[in-house]
């Protein structure tokens, strides 16, 4: 017998044959916030763990996103340039300046620049969570995976009117249940750790700055 | 009873005891981690109908536990992912190894507290902290001897960066990522990992193969049952609302996209958890979600730290999981390590009755109930013990017996010597009782009390 059928055969003789309990949902479906609560419980959230917030309009975020780059003197921004953002913000990137590096090669041939040269990530993001603070990410063919987490700095462009209220409501209303992408991801800061004397430190692994550009 | 000789919980703890730096240690970070836990719940009724949900989830994924072992293995292979089975660690290990095929693999820890442990060739103190036994001063001595060109620094941001620096390479060069998995979904095939600083997703998104391993026990059936379950845990564990990341992993690298591994295989690990799900007493051992809540706040760990268990689960968790795992006989002891306060029990966010298997595991370890398929059950019989019981069992069936040894016990108790063999076991770090002047029966009868 295989131990896949060994480890089963023992589990089905001593399955208990009980009526599973009842879900009780409602703790969660209740929590609900109007949309200007939703934004500023998830500033106030993210911000306690040092995310930091630039506002723009629908219009003028890639300039916000530029005036950010040149501000904070990064010399290179790596985005997808196939997403519909992607463009926008290629079209509004000046001539001279930092470099606009685009992420569409496989990492095989692009690892060393990614890991050295690269100092920030631009992404889009599905939305974002009121109750705890968190931006929802689904990378893929446009958005690479290591876009959000190999670059010290990542800024992520995050609409107002997709804040969802928990988690739980955002799986359902994005019909995850039913297909996820390949790679989801949930981000509420900067990469951080308390390993030491529950000291808490950021950077430590992933990004050391996460920047927000909420647009509304 | 037990062959080996290097499991001495009693000798371990007593050290651990004796340490004043470690008991400071711990002292510290578990009053900090309770003090969070009271901050991220500061509601009740919201806490008490979370866990009750977050309790019925699990009780119902148990229930359906081999149905949705399959169909989270068909749900994974049709999304590309490997699965394979294993009842052992030993057959996990040979798993993984045939798939790193070959030897001597440099392996390395990338969580910085396990990183930490590593470097000083130490085994974790807590599930959630492996590091949490040692200070700063401690951490910056061992980074100073262990890293190459390393300063000595005590200040906690440089030696994060150091850290980072060493590890960033090595998830640069990795051929291969090992994860654990906090939940994985079978309706849709997913697994789910919850994380702070990042060194999981660079462990399972940036080497081209992933191997993930879990404990049989984790699946959930659904993604809406997801939402309540990780809220209960990184409140529970740290005191955090939500974890910095939440990755949920589908599949490797499909055909359009960049990055991600190009392999992603899932081990799904036996070790002991069929034995527990046959007793539908200590089934519910299995829904444990590790968050470690009962460690942070129980009185016993506080004092004695993770290393006197001698075990992968330290605290009370580990206290009820490693006897059913490993033998209740050669574990007798960690059914003890609990002064059945009951805090355990009252922070669980899964509702685990870890005071009731406390007790029930004492009973097994020296008593084999009927039909138990507890591992090693009644190994830790001793016979002095056995012995104790049947003359006090014979005592108490014969009256004139008993009226004779009270009357005794009453009035020469006190000529008794407090390190007289077997009381010195409780005086050696108790006062000696006191015994009342007459017995309950002699009282009774001088009242005139009928029957007695």
């Amino acid at each position: 017998m295989s131990e896949r059928e060994a480890i089963l055969a023992g589990l089905r003789a001593a399955r208990p044959q009980e009526a599973p309990p009842a879900l009780d949902f409602s703790v969660l479906e209740e929590k609900r916030w109007d949309p200007q609560e939703r934004v500023a419980r998830l500033r106030r959230a993210m911000s306690a763990v040092k995310t930091e917030f630039i506002e723009a309009g629908p219009g003028d975020w890639p300039k916000a996103v530029v005036d950010c780059v040149l501000r904070e003197n990064l010399p290179n921004l790596l985005f997808g340039p196939h997403t519909t953002e992607g463009r926008a913000l290629a079209a509004a990137w000046p001539d001279r300046g930092p470099r606009l590096a685009p992420y569409d090669q496989p990492v095989e041939t692009f690892k060393q620049e990614l890991f050295e040269d690269i100092a920030a990530g631009f992404t889009t993001t599905l939305g974002g969570i009121a109750e705890t603070g968190g931006l929802l990410l689904a990378p893929g063919p446009f958005e690479p995976r290591l876009l959000s987490l190999v670059p010290p700095v990542h800024l992520a462009l995050l609409r107002a009117d997709r804040i969802f209220d928990t988690l739980f409501q955002a799986f359902r209303e994005l019909g995850w249940n039913r297909q996820l992408p390949a790679n989801a991801l949930v981000i509420s800061g900067p990469s951080k750790t308390a390993d030491i004397e529950q000291t808490l430190a950021y950077g430590v692994h992933g990004p050391k700055r996460l920047i927000v550009v909420l647009v509304s | 009873m037990s062959g080996n000789l290097e499991i001495d919980f009693l000798a371990s703890s007593t050290r651990a005891l004796g340490d004043a730096q470690l008991r400071r240690n711990f002292r510290r970070a578990m009053d900090g981690l309770m003090a969070k836990h009271a901050a991220v719940f500061p509601d009740p009724a919201e806490w008490t109908r979370l866990r009750a949900l977050g309790a019925a989830i699990r009780a119902k994924n148990l229930l359906k536990l081999p149905e949705l072992l399959e169909q989270l293995e068909k749900n994974l292979t049709s999304n590309g992912i490997t699965v394979h089975w294993a009842r052992t660690t030993a057959e996990a290990n040979q798993v993984v190894l045939r798939l790193l095929e070959a030897h001597g693999i440099e392996s390395l820890e990338s969580d910085l507290g396990e990183y930490i442990i590593q470097l000083d060739g130490e085994m974790p103190s807590h599930i959630i902290m492996p590091a949490i036994h040692k200070n700063k001063d401690q951490i910056a001595r061992l980074f100073s001897q262990k890293i190459k060109n390393a300063k000595y620094t005590e200040e906690v941001d440089e030696l994060t960066a150091m850290a980072r620096a060493v590890l960033r390479r090595k998830f640069f060069e990795a051929q291969a990522g090992l994860s654990g998995v906090n939940f994985a979904v079978a309706e849709t095939g997913t697994l789910c990992l919850v994380e702070n600083e990042g060194n999981g997703r660079m462990s399972t998104h940036v080497p081209p193969l992933h191997i993930a391993l879990m404990g049989l026990e984790k699946v959930v059936e659904r993604l809406e049952e997801v939402p309540p379950l990780y809220s209960l845990l990184t409140r529970s564990a740290t005191g955090q609302a939500i974890s910095t990341y939440f990755n949920l992993i589908s599949g490797p690298r499909s055909g359009g996209e960049q990055d991600g591994p190009r392999e992603v295989h899932l081990v799904i690990l036996d070790n002991g958890r069929s034995r527990i799900y046959q007793d539908p007493e200590l089934r519910v051992t299995l829904a444990c979600i590790r968050c470690g809540a009962c460690m942070n706040h129980c009185p016993v760990y506080t004092r004695i730290g993770g290393h006197a268990y001698e075990a992968v689960y330290p605290g009370p968790i580990g206290s009820i999981l490693t006897p059913q795992v490993e033998g209740v006989g050669l574990r007798h002891e960690l059914p003890h390590a609990s002064s059945l306060c009951g805090a355990c029990a009252e922070v669980c966010p899964v509702q685990i009755p870890i005071t009731h298997l406390l007790i029930r595991l004492r009973r097994e370890s020296g008593h084999k109930l009927p039909g138990s398929t507890v591992l090693g059950a009644g190994e830790a019989r001793s016979g002095l013990e056995a012995l104790a019981w049947s003359v006090w069992g014979w005592v108490l069936g014969h009256p004139r017996v008993y009226r004779l040894s009270t009357w005794f016990a009453t009035r020469f108790w006190r000529l008794l010597p407090a390190g007289a063999p077997v009381l010195k076991a409780w005086t050696r770090s108790r006062h000696k009782p006191r015994a009342a002047r007459r017995s309950l029966q002699e009282m009774a009868r001088s009242k005139g009390v009928p029957h007695v």
